[in-house]
């Protein structure tokens, strides 16, 4: 791994299968007594958060509490930020108060890339989330779930996804969800196919490693996995559908549509859910949806990225893609 | 002012030959000139164009003086071999007065580097809803001929048509920067497979383009000509062919960075590359560089955008667009265009000089390297090769794409009117 | 050197102390003291530090099994993320935590590895037992006792001691990781063997 986690699309298949495979060991964590690990003793992680993200910005502090870092909680909103310091004074800043990794969430795609790139701080920088762009510990958490459910919690351990056939509905264009997910997921080897109204389908598409479909029907029987993605209700004013009720009878999930899908087949949501939009409440609600395991999921998922990132004296394993500058 | 005697020049890059420069003006050309009472400029094999006219320069005096100056903009234009700039109308205030357009003239003739000849706004704050003065800022000691909205996109159809109409009474003629706004909100890079991949917000190649034809066919309509600024896209270049097919009065202009660069560097997410119109494809550049070639395009223009450090030290979407250009424009068109052989010297000469001072009306720019001509002169050392260093550079600003990178060529000399403003690299 | 050239010319040169015979004998009496002193084994948890400490409590089970003839729970238990030398290597695979069904609340348990050494494993291991529950209490059984602690820790069950030098490397290979029982002294090379 590099020294920060910047897009899923830097990870070899070993990295990332070293991290589903650490984040099973991190996962027993939560099932003992005491759930705390002594591993980031001394170590001092900031969460720096442009964007709220209440549940994000919870789970990775719950993640850095449980190996034991000092945790500092920065949000911008009514901070000097929004008086207009810059994101390279901010970071400055914080990184003179003795930060050993950085977690950002910021409105511009392809802020923590210039956090990790430009010389401005010297620690860790892991994203939390960035614009349209990157979110790459969503799209970990995401493959962990998709592992334990469909190869097997103990079976999984040392296997990608390889021939796992996973769908993705909704606004891909706005999401660094899904750009974090076709990533990953080709890298562990899973057939992508994306379903969205063409309006919500980016132009450049076509370089991507994954199908593009348009209809939801046709794609349900051969998904071993149908991740659906929020649709903000704002997009219709800019015209990228015309009604909700349209995009639902189109694209929202539904019992009927859940029943055409293979039985073993989990449906999945990042959270925060829209019901009666992109899913029904007795789909949401059913025992195929994993939505309430990915959040458990995402703790572990993140503790593994922690400890391979800052547990030693230098990352784990080897990375791949050299660094700019 | 005494005389000059350049010898062993490759005038346009044909055969060495002399030439002599006697006050403002050029005595005579050809071989084996006298020195006598001259001072001597050895050419030794250096290339010598006419003062190179950049019809696009962002001199952001009044108001962004942080930026650049009249001074440090017209010094940087003289270290890139110009003798004429054009200064757009997007300073504050706006130069959509008779008033702002003559103080920037003014302040160019003082400092005597290179003639600063004002863009006027086509619209009242460059809001594009009122029409400004036209007639005013042409009327006034600045004699202003082009007028844009540059940075903006005269985007409503009407005013379009009455800018256009409007300047037929003084032979003054619009530079349209050509961008759909609609289609273009919170647009970051060009809208393609980088941008898909980026999450940066696509700027299509369709928010130009619509406008150009938009425009073109207004320009044949009311008879007027039209100038499109900063041509970015392969389809840009085939509407404006289409149109000079068809005999519209339109010409065009291409930066030297859109010759050069393509979007594949945004993904260092470094803001020195974001500008406006984005950075485009490989096949976009290959298409401008045709264009620029067979005349399609008839100019180089710069689009020098400098901004202060803070502007781009910043991630991309709060960094400011634009790159400085003045002190590298001729050193990208040599590698682009001569070495790759779609352009001799005598074209960069065209492209550079010539037409962009017939295009603007700048008077005694752009004239032959011939006996009587005015002294406008740029000496180059195109065998010089590299690394680009902002460091050294005139201009206030240093928000530079090529930093580091090796360019071909180099200004050693640039004499405005006779008077030498460059002399062996260094600023006179 | 790839890591095969160098297990190869760590076997030419290392001598065994020990072979397959010798740790199936020594294994057996380390299960009938535990039950000697355990008075019968009823609460013994067998936790057994990865990799080849969870073998050989494997192995420590079913022969307390055959003397007791009741099952006993056994399990593993990585140290990794207790260490106290994280900050000197990059970050360790962690290994299987695997804690049988009843916890150890209140039992005996008994911690198996193959080597003691500095006696800092067994340190992380007792920082690792108490995150998980409460013993009645805790001993250690090793296969092989090198010498040279640098904590006040001592085994309660020694297969064989071994007295050694710094300079030395002690490896044990078993059957299920290695393909053969064995243990070997060698002469240290480039990078420290043992524990």
């Amino acid at each position: 791994m590099q020294r920060h986690l910047i897009s899923a699309a830097d990870l070899t298949r070993d990295d990332a299968v070293l991290i589903l495979d650490t984040a099973e060991e991190m996962a027993r964590v939560a099932d003992r007594p005491i759930k705390k690990l002594p591993t980031l003793r001394g170590r001092t992680v900031v969460n720096l958060f442009f964007e709220d993200s209440t549940r994000t910005r919870i789970s990775f502090e719950a993640a850095e509490k449980r190996l034991s870092a000092d945790v500092i909680n920065f949000t911008a909103k009514g901070s000097s930020v929004s008086k207009g310091e810059s994101l390279k004074d901010t970071a400055q800043t914080l990184e003179a108060m003795g930060v050993d990794a950085v977690v950002i969430r910021h409105g511009a795609s392809g802020a923590p890339y210039r956090l990790a790139t430009s010389g401005w701080i010297d620690a860790a920088v892991i994203n939390a989330g960035d614009g349209t762009h990157q979110h790459p510990t969503q799209a970990l958490l995401d493959a962990f779930t998709m592992r334990r459910r469909l190869v097997g919690r103990d079976a999984g351990l040392g296997q990608d996804l390889a021939g796992k056939r996973i769908t993705l509905v909704g606004d891909i264009l706005h999401s660094r969800v899904a750009r974090s997910n076709v990533d990953l997921l080709h890298t562990l080897g899973a057939e992508v196919t994306l379903v969205a109204p063409p309006t919500l389908v980016p132009v450049g598409v076509e370089s991507w490693p994954c199908e593009v479909a348009y209809d939801l029907d046709g794609t349900l029987s051969k998904s071993d996995a149908v991740m659906l993605l929020r649709v903000q209700r704002e997009r219709m004013n800019a015209a990228f559908f015309p009604t909700e009720r349209e995009y639902s009878r189109r694209y929202g999930l539904d019992g009927d549509r859940m029943a055409k899908m293979p039985e073993h087949a989990i449906v999945m949501h990042p959270g925060p859910m829209v019901r009666g939009m992109e899913i029904t409440a007795e789909v949401a609600d059913s025992d195929r949806c994993t939505a309430v395991e990915q959040v458990a999921n995402g703790v572990s998922i993140r503790m593994a990225v922690l400890y391979l990132l800052l547990g030693g004296n230098e990352p784990a394993v080897t990375h791949t893609r050299t660094e700019e500058k | 002012m005494g005389k000059i005697l350049i010898r062993g020049a490759k005038v346009l890059g044909g055969e060495p030959q002399d030439v002599l420069v006697d006050g403002e003006v050029i005595e005579a050309v050809g071989t084996g000139l006298s020195a006598e009472g001259a001072e001597v400029v050895e050419a030794d094999g250096k290339v010598l164009l006419p003062g190179l006219v950049d019809l696009h320069t962002h001199l952001r005096e009044p108001g962004r003086e942080d930026s650049e100056t009249v001074l440090t903009g017209t010094r940087a234009a003289a270290s890139g071999g110009f003798t004429a700039v054009f200064a757009m109308a997007n300073t504050f205030p706006v130069a959509d007065t008779a008033g702002v357009v003559e103080q920037v003239y003014r302040l160019g003739r003082e400092h005597g580097y290179c003639d600063v000849q004002p863009i006027g706004a086509v619209t009242v704050g460059l809001e594009g809803r009122q029409l400004a003065e036209l007639g005013a800022m042409h009327e006034s000691a600045a004699g202003v001929t082009v007028f844009s909205d540059d940075g903006k996109c005269v985007d409503d159809a009407v005013i379009m048509r009455r800018a256009l109409e409007y300047v037929k009474a003084f032979g003054g003629v619009v530079a349209q920067h050509a961008q759909e706004p609609r289609l273009t909100e919170g647009a970051q890079m060009n809208e393609g497979v980088v941008s898909a991949e980026l999450g940066l917000g696509g700027w299509p190649a369709v928010a130009e383009e619509s406008i150009i034809a938009r425009d073109v066919l207004l320009a044949e309509h009311v008879g007027s000509r039209v100038h499109i600024c900063h041509l970015s896209t392969a389809g840009s270049v085939e509407i404006v062919r289409w149109a000079k097919s068809r005999g519209i009065d339109v010409t065009a202009e291409v930066t030297p960075h859109h010759l050069l660069l393509t979007d594949e560097l945004v993904r260092t997410y470094n803001p020195v590359y974001k500008v406006n119109p984005p950075l485009r494809t490989e096949r976009d550049v290959l298409a401008l560089r045709e264009a620029l070639a067979d005349g399609t395009i008839d100019i180089v223009a710069t689009d020098h955008a400098p901004h202060p450090h803070e502007d781009k030290d910043c991630e991309w979407a709060a960094a400011a667009m634009g790159m400085v250009g003045l002190e590298t424009a001729l050193s990208v068109v040599q590698q682009t265009m001569v070495e790759t052989g779609l352009l001799d010297w005598a074209g960069v000469a065209d492209r550079m000089s010539a037409r962009p001072a017939a295009i603007g009306g700048a008077t005694g720019h752009g004239r032959p390297v011939s006996a009587g001509e005015p002294a406008n002169l740029t000496l180059v050392d195109t065998a010089y090769r590299g690394a680009v260093d902002p460091a050294g550079f005139a201009s206030r600003s240093r928000n530079t794409p090529y930093e580091g990178r090796e360019l071909p060529g180099r200004v050693t000399h640039t004499w405005l009117r006779g008077k030498a403003t460059l002399v062996d690299g260094k600023l006179a | 050197m790839d890591t095969e050239q160098q297990n190869q010319q760590y076997e030419s040169d290392a001598r065994p102390v020990l072979e397959g015979p010798d740790i199936a004998r020594v294994l057996t009496r380390i299960a009938h003291e535990i039950v000697e002193r355990a008075k019968g084994a009823d609460d013994v948890v067998l936790l057994g530090i990865p990799t080849r400490g969870v073998f050989l409590a494997q192995r420590l089970a079913a022969k307390l099994q055959e003397i007791t003839e009741r099952a006993i729970p056994v399990g593993s238990l990585d140290i990794t993320m207790y260490r106290d030398d994280l900050r000197m290597h990059p970050p360790r695979a962690l290994a299987r935590t695997d804690i049988p069904g009843d916890g150890i609340d209140g039992r005996l348990v008994v911690l198996v590895d193959d080597v003691l050494f500095s006696g800092r494993t067994i340190r992380a291991a007792l920082d690792a037992l108490n995150d998980i529950g409460r013993p009645r209490a805790v001993q250690l059984a090793v296969l092989v006792d090198r010498g040279h602690r640098e904590l006040p820790i001592r085994a309660d069950y020694v297969g064989k001691n071994l007295p050694t030098s710094l300079r030395e490397t002690v490896k044990v290979q078993l059957a299920e990781e290695d393909g053969r029982d064995t243990v070997l002294l060698g002469a240290k090379r480039t990078s420290p063997g043992g524990e």
